[in-house]
């Protein structure tokens, strides 16, 4: 990773990101969050910012698939990693059939909370497509809902769970 | 919340990342998982000049069985790492197990063993399960490399044996008898909450006879402790339930806790009666095959 020293003195690093497929070159300083990366320079403000300390998970990311705070990863330690955000599901005008599952089961109320609740639920899809409820909420566990009370949000995620092999009894 | 400004630099080798340590003294710190390290620095709890990251040193990030030593686990392994290894499940679930009960999956997968560990926080859940089993951890600097039990590392609150150039490379679970280990985490939520009263026990079981029990303490001593009264009162005895009673007891009067916003002293001493209990007859039950 290059560092670069400007008038003032201060440090910047040249990064490259790959955000939803798409590959993005920005210059940084170490101090520089890659949650702040992805809403202020990458206008990908679908990622929320809520206690910035790791706890609610509003910020929740996939960083080379495993969902992490986006909060609590610095940019210069992304260099180089993929990053999948809410605005990387679906295609074109077509949801994600977990977004999908979230309205018809009105799984939201604020929202607040959504974006981030939808990635771990994704992540916990794409490594386990046939969870249990027990599995969903410890998926779920770092993600903080204060309107719904989580119950629509286990509806919706398990909706999306593909049928156990022989089909549905 | 943004973090103050500091100096990064992303250390290419253990050696460099000590001889930086070395030369920029107290200021800097360690940078690997950060689940604990930002959050101190967003809250200006700390205030570190230089960042020295080692979260590129991948040599530090496998689990392996190694002949003559035991498990070696890579200190940059994250919780989730550690709980998912196949290695860990068939030789000590109850590694696994502890990993399994901390925080949450976001933290999981990028908060480290070795940042648990270093942090020295009295109530992180690895170091009680990890000194029941006999761990020892490896510190490694420029002036060489030294083995330390686990049990003699910590010092204090966030205090630790731990030298400014040294850093901890790995957690060696040697070869031992036990046949039965757990960790039970009582926290004041399934998720994402720190332990009130974290107790682990490892045993040697043949048949109802203890051969050999180590008890550990988690959050209720500025440091983890051994219950070591309550296990010679266990070993070399042949386990009945009123024996199980007064170790819990004995481990219990060892305990010296705090009163805090997620228990008080008294509450928690009894709660390391309780567990102590439960944790060595399922530790044992393990034991008894």
């Amino acid at each position: 990773m290059q560092a670069i020293q400007d008038k003032e003195g201060v440090k910047r690093y040249l990064i490259t990101l790959y955000v939803n497929g798409d590959s993005y070159t920005r210059v940084v300083k170490a101090n520089t969050l890659l949650v702040n990366v992805l809403r202020d320079e990458l206008d990908l403000t679908g990622t929320k910012k809520g206690c910035e300390l790791g706890d609610c998970g509003s910020c929740t990311v996939l960083l080379d698939g495993k969902p992490v705070n986006s909060c609590l990863v610095l940019a210069v330690e992304a260099d180089g990693h993929e990053i999948l955000t809410i605005e990387g599901l679906g295609e074109n005008e077509k949801l994600d059939p977990l977004q999908e599952a979230f309205i018809a089961n009105a799984a939201l109320q604020c929202g607040y909370c959504t974006s981030g609740m939808i990635m771990s639920a994704k992540a916990l899809l794409n490594s386990n497509p046939n969870p249990t409820e027990q599995e969903v909420r410890e998926a779920i566990a770092g993600n903080l809902c204060r309107c719904t009370g989580y119950v629509n949000i286990v509806k919706a995620i398990l909706s999306c769970a593909q049928q156990p092999e022989g089909g549905s009894e | 919340m943004y973090l103050p400004d500091f100096d990064y630099i992303a250390a290419t080798s253990v050696a460099e990342a000590s001889r930086l340590l070395a030369s920029l003294g107290p200021e800097a710190k360690i940078l690997a998982g950060g689940t604990d390290v930002l959050p101190m620095m967003k809250q200006e709890t700390i205030a570190p000049k230089t960042l020295v990251s080692i979260t590129r040193l991948d040599g530090l990030k496998a689990i392996s069985l190694e002949e003559g030593r035991g498990v070696v686990i890579g200190a940059l392994c994250t919780h989730n790492e550690v709980m998912k290894s196949s290695l860990l499940q068939e030789k000590y679930l109850s590694v696994c197990e502890t990993a399994h009960r901390m925080a949450n999956n976001q933290i999981r997968n990028i908060g480290t063993i070795g940042g648990n560990i270093t942090n020295a926080v009295p109530s992180a859940d690895f170091p009680p399960i990890l000194i029941a089993l006999g761990a020892t951890v490896t510190l490694q600097s420029n002036s060489g490399s030294r083995s330390v039990l686990l049990e003699d590392f910590f010092t204090g609150p966030r205090q630790s044996v731990i030298r400014q150039d040294e850093i901890l490379t790995e957690i060696v679970i040697p070869v031992n008898g036990f046949n039965g280990s757990t960790y039970h985490k009582f926290g004041l939520r399934r998720s994402g909450a720190l332990a009130v009263v974290g107790v682990a026990v490892a045993v040697v079981m043949e048949g109802d006879l203890c051969k050999d029990v180590r008890i550990a303490l988690g959050a209720v001593a500025p440091t983890p402790i051994r219950a070591r009264e309550a296990e010679a009162l266990l070993r070399g005895k042949e386990i009945n339930d009123a024996l199980l009673e007064e170790a819990g007891k004995l481990a219990a009067a060892a305990s010296k806790p705090i009163s805090d916003m997620r228990g008080s002293a008294e509450y928690r001493r009894d709660m390391v009666r309780v567990f102590t209990r439960r944790c060595l007859r399922k530790a044992i039950d393990q034991g008894h095959v």
